[in-house]
């Protein structure tokens, strides 16, 4: 019970709320590890898994990426890493990478391979190129897979940013769960779960929202190809 | 290697409690998890709910929940018993929608055929969904046997002992051996529970494999699978 009315005081003083580690600027740097790693990730991943749903060459890559990666113990990987490039953020981000692509990978290779066989055919039939089926019918019918793989991949990075606080460089809400810990603080290691619970439930819901969106729009591009 | 062999004792330690806090949540989930899905799968409006609710209880991150749950059931910081309700809770919320598909996946036809045969409902719950169903609950568990496997190493933040603790240990002296042998050893486990399971589903259901179908159904639900 003290733990709860001390989680509810952290909230309310003012310095929690202020600062290098406040809650605003705790939760600026969590999200911009977070959107750093999904740009670097969905640049690589996204089009392999592109080019593998398209060609249906190498779909094995895909399968074997989102099976065998998920074995790969994060924490292991972030400390290792940081042996290597030293304290700081280098090690965070390069694990939150090979983290965030199997996701991406797979969101976008099954998003491809959901598309109907005769719908492609249709296109290819009334004379669009590779580039325009891709971009025009595949793409566009995968949509909401996608954004299942980015959605998947942001959860990913946002839990394992808590976790990377273990290294000292990395700032992010994981400082107030790790810090907390080290100095016995329970409030605050309950205040920064808390917070970092909000953020994945607030994230998800946004992403929620995009696949109900992109499943709206989907009757545009076949439309086009009737 | 030298590092493995002059640590052999500490390292069978931290895998014999590995074993323990991951093989728990996995085998609480799956027996927690059917049952539910089994009920979901005949109640379309409870299904949405229920689905839903697994959704958010797996957006949780790890760190978070084990951190949290000393609040809500009363558990020491340091103990254990965090990371064993959180990992179960994961595996209740990934095995809960398997089991659905799972369920799903039996033919009304089938239902229909062994009513006629003259089996009452229990014994044909039993007898003829469960097996079923197998196939599609065989590749539910596989996510989360290997998930839950590597999440049990988030624990060692929090002081559980398992093979983790050979990153934290091995971070702290700068020994890149002790890592490695965790990362070695949890990825061998995650493999030889997987095995396990794919052997059990072939002996268990000797007739019916998951279809390369299932198994890409599969891959597009449970993008991602993993947490942190």
């Amino acid at each position: 019970m003290s733990v709860v009315s001390d989680t509810i005081d952290w909230f309310s003083d003012s310095t929690n709320w202020s600062g290098e580690d406040g809650v605003p600027h705790r939760l600026v740097e969590h999200l911009g590890y977070t959107a750093l790693t999904i740009l670097i990730a969905a640049a690589i991943a996204i089009p392999i898994g592109l080019w593998i749903g398209h060609t249906g060459r190498l779909r094995g890559l895909a399968v074997v990426s989102s099976g065998a990666l998920r074995a790969l113990p994060t924490l292991g990987v972030l400390t290792y890493a940081s042996l290597f490039t030293g304290i700081g953020i280098k090690a965070a981000i390069f694990t939150l990478v090979l983290l965030a692509i199997p996701p991406l990978l797979a969101g976008a290779y099954a998003g491809l391979e959901s598309v109907d066989r005769q719908t492609i055919d249709a296109a290819r039939a009334i004379g669009m190129t590779e580039r325009q089926i891709l971009a025009k019918v595949e793409i566009p019918l995968a949509l909401p897979l996608i954004i299942g793989g980015l959605r998947s991949a942001t959860l990913q990075v946002v839990a394992t940013a808590t976790v990377a606080a273990f290294i000292p460089g990395p700032g992010g809400l994981g400082r107030y769960l790790i810090d907390g810990l080290a100095l016995r603080d329970n409030a605050e290691v309950v205040a920064g779960s808390v917070i970092v619970i909000v953020l994945a439930l607030v994230l998800d819901g946004i992403f929620v929202l995009l696949q109900r969106l992109a499943l709206r729009n989907r009757s545009a591009p076949v439309r086009l190809s009737a | 290697m030298t590092w493995f062999q002059n640590n052999t004792d500490k390292v069978v330690d931290l895998l014999i409690s590995h074993l323990w806090l991951s093989a728990l949540p996995i085998v609480l989930g799956f027996v927690i998890a059917v049952p539910i899905g089994w009920y979901a799968n005949r109640h379309r409006r409870v299904r949405g709910v229920l689905l839903s609710v697994a959704g958010i209880f797996y957006t949780i991150p790890s760190l978070a929940f084990f951190l949290v749950l000393p609040s809500i059931i009363g558990t020491g910081y340091l103990d254990p018993l965090n990371v064993v309700v959180a990992l179960t809770v994961y595996a209740v919320a990934i095995m809960v929608r398997s089991a659905t598909d799972a369920f799903e996946s039996v033919s009304p036809a089938v239902l229909d055929a062994a009513t006629a045969a003259g089996f009452a409902s229990t014994g044909r719950a039993f007898r003829v969904e469960l097996p079923l169903a197998g196939p599609v609950l065989v590749a539910g568990l596989r996510v989360v046997a290997v998930s839950s496997v590597s999440l049990v190493s988030v624990g060692a933040l929090i002081g559980v002992s398992n093979l983790g603790s050979l990153f934290t240990e091995g971070y702290r002296t700068d020994n890149n051996a002790e890592i490695l042998t965790g990362v070695f050893g949890i990825v061998i486990v995650a493999l030889v529970f997987d095995a396990l399971i794919v052997l059990a589903g072939r002996l268990l259901l000797p007739w019916a494999r998951a279809t390369r179908t299932t198994e890409a159904r599969g891959l597009a639900r449970l993008i991602g699978g993993g947490r942190a």
